[in-house]
């Protein structure tokens, strides 16, 4: 690393798990068809959160995100979570 | 009457807003002492029960309990609940058990993407427990509901080690005490509206029993939960029941 300022910026995607059925994804679909736009289905709502994490190396970044991801940000039980990273 | 007096303890978070009913319903009409538990404080004070109160802790943000499972009081609440310690989770407080792990599951938005707020009846599945031991078998209770986020969700695998362990202690049912789908507000799993942990001092409700205490109001149905925990105390520390000798969970 040449540069002294390492961070990264990473985007994190929540969304409720395949086998839990998300009424609020139902209830927009609905709505889209109402608005007759057809053939759109299988409509999941989920949280979008985006933090800058200031580590030596991508990898730790990773890890350290990796770690609220599981801690508290998603719950295991109802949530996936996926997220890429990038420099900062 | 018991005459020995229970200390309850009520968390309070940012965004707690039945904490005073809490209070009322302990202090003021089971003449208890109550004290409130800041969700700074790291000390409990000496107290027998710690009571987790309704509301939107943290504005309800990222997850429901999410973040309250993080404030510094929930490291003692975890300690006293690990040592044994009666530990009521309301609405809310059930959600802060399920984030913090000390209830399995999770809730999610009501079926009818709807905030309920209405009276339920509620079957008493579980009678040997610190918090219903005043209820008889069979009992429907009648207590209120008021939540955007209770139906209740776990792997299969779970939902019948709770049943096998009559680990589910009420049931949202009709007026007759059948549990039907009609009768279900939230689409929980089961019509569960509250379970209690495998060694039965930690349980969590969806519906507020302390805003059914007060004979002024008509419904005095949830003053058995709070009956039940203070019998479950005074025994446990007199070492003999008031109400009977049956072990159980109490």
């Amino acid at each position: 690393m040449t540069s002294g300022c390492n961070l990264y910026f990473s985007k994190i995607r929540v969304t409720l798990r395949k086998s839990i059925l998300d009424p609020q994804g139902k209830a927009v679909e609905h709505a889209i068809a109402t608005l007759g736009v057809d053939a759109i289905t299988d409509v999941r709502i989920g949280k979008y959160i985006e933090l800058k994490v200031d580590r030596a190396s991508e990898e730790e970044a990773r890890l350290a995100t990796e770690e609220v991801c599981k801690r508290l940000l998603s719950n295991p039980v109802m949530e996936d979570y996926r997220f890429e990273i990038e420099k900062a | 009457m018991i005459d020995s007096r229970v200390k309850f303890g009520i968390v309070v978070f940012p965004g707690s807003n039945c904490d005073h009913d809490a209070y009322y319903a302990c202090k003021h009409i089971l003449k208890q002492e109550a004290i409130f538990l800041w969700h700074k404080e790291a000390d409990l004070k000496g107290v027998d029960v710690v009571i987790l109160p309704g509301g939107f802790s943290y504005g309800d943000y990222l997850r429901c309990g999410a973040i309250a499972r993080f404030s510094p009081v929930m490291k003692e609440v975890v300690r006293f609940a690990n040592q044994g310690g009666t530990v009521l989770g309301i609405c809310n407080g059930f959600q802060i058990l399920l984030e913090a792990g000390l209830l399995p599951g999770v809730v999610l938005r009501n079926s009818s993407l709807k905030f309920v707020c209405k009276y339920v009846y509620l079957k008493v599945d579980s009678v040997e427990t610190r918090f219903t031991n005043q209820c008889q078998p069979g009992d429907v209770l009648e207590i209120p509901i008021a939540h955007g986020d209770g139906n209740y969700f776990a792997e299969p695998g779970i939902i019948h080690r709770l049943e096998d362990n009559n680990q589910i202690v009420f049931r949202y049912c009709d007026t007759d005490g059948k549990v039907t789908d009609a009768a279900n507000p939230n689409g929980s799993l089961a019509n569960i509206a509250g379970i209690i942990n495998e060694h039965g001092n930690i349980m969590g409700m969806m519906p507020h029993p302390e805003r059914a205490v007060d004979p002024l109001l008509r419904h005095t149905d949830g003053q058995k939960v709070f009956t039940s925990m203070i019998e479950s105390c005074v025994s446990r520390l007199s070492g003999f029941s008031l109400i009977s000798a049956d072990g159980g969970r109490r």
